[in-house]
């Protein structure tokens, strides 16, 4: 049981990050109001998740703007591909471990 | 092992995600049902038209009907065409609203443009074979476009949609070699076929 916690990751303990996590990987890039509505969370919870996962350099962050308005887009780093997949497969094997 | 729940709603969290972001899963099964009942109703008033004009000989390779009968049998298709564009968006908005998920969004966009390019190319291809009077192999083309414009977009929506994409093309080539019978493969087609499958999809995602 020891063995198995110690590939989980602390960063993804979340079910936001996890949900951002999961958007990224499936897509190229997504923006930030995409994420808040697939996500359904508030403004201030999605930035603070964003900005945690960021500085664990998991997703990138760009600005652009789209006329005036600011837009900014997030990917999923190779980093943070693996990071997650490697907690999916954490993940699998704890629900396998206590069947 | 109380977390046990817990990571497997973790799991399904996840999996939730990743399609609600990459798939536009809100397409009605009752909008598949309804185009078929609006195509096969269609069928039979175009039917009825072309016998006016020929009496009983079914055979139509070739355009020799009245130019009026043509733009009869345009407005049919195009008020069928409308009329399940229509519910379809009435019943695919009502299921997205029972989920709580928005009908307008870059999955919807990219069913959208991926689902138009076969079918446009497809409709301008149609619109030349009817220029010169290939009428014969008008029915066919619209029903092999049609299913690879339902392969193409099957990435953004239910895979399940590529089996009818599938079907659409072998009955579109069966009824290419066997032009001028086009309206009945049109009716199999887009009637029956639309019918089943809607019925289908509706009892597999929609009970």
């Amino acid at each position: 049981m020891k063995d198995l916690l110690n590939n989980f990751n602390k960063a993804f303990e979340n079910r936001v990050r996890l949900g951002i996590m999961s958007v990224l990987v499936v897509n190229d890039q997504v923006d930030f109001n995409r994420l808040k509505a697939l996500l359904n969370v508030t403004d201030g919870n999605l930035a603070s998740h964003l900005k945690a996962l960021e500085k664990e350099k998991y997703i990138l962050m760009s600005k652009e703007f789209i006329g005036r308005k600011p837009n900014t887009k997030y990917r999923v780093s190779g980093s943070g591909k693996k990071a997650f997949e490697a907690h999916i497969n954490a993940l699998e094997n704890l629900i396998k471990g206590t069947q | 092992m109380e977390n046990k729940t817990q990571y497997l709603e973790d799991i399904s969290q996840i999996r939730s995600m990743m399609e609600r972001s990459s798939r536009f899963i809100s397409l009605s099964g009752l909008s598949g049902v309804f185009a078929g009942i609006y195509a096969l109703g269609g069928a039979f008033v175009a039917h009825q038209i072309i016998n006016n004009e020929m009496g009983t000989s079914y055979q139509i390779k070739f355009l020799n009907l009245s130019s009026g009968r043509l733009e009869q049998l345009v407005i049919i298709a195009l008020a069928v065409l409308t009329m399940a564009l229509g519910t379809g968006i009435i019943f695919t908005t009502r299921k997205a609203r029972k989920d709580g998920l928005k009908i307008w969004d870059k999955t919807a966009k990219l069913l959208i443009i991926n689902l138009l390019i076969p079918l446009i190319t497809g409709g301008l291809l149609c619109l030349i074979f009817l220029h010169h009077g290939l009428l014969g192999i008008v029915a066919p083309s619209t029903l092999i476009f049609y299913g690879l414009a339902l392969i193409n977009a099957s990435k953004y929506t239910f895979t399940d949609i590529r089996y009818l994409g599938f079907a659409e093309i072998i009955l579109g080539l069966i009824s290419a070699y066997y032009a001028g019978f086009g309206l009945y493969f049109w009716a199999v087609g887009f009637g029956i076929l639309h019918i089943l499958y809607g019925t289908l999809m509706y009892f597999k995602y929609e009970r």
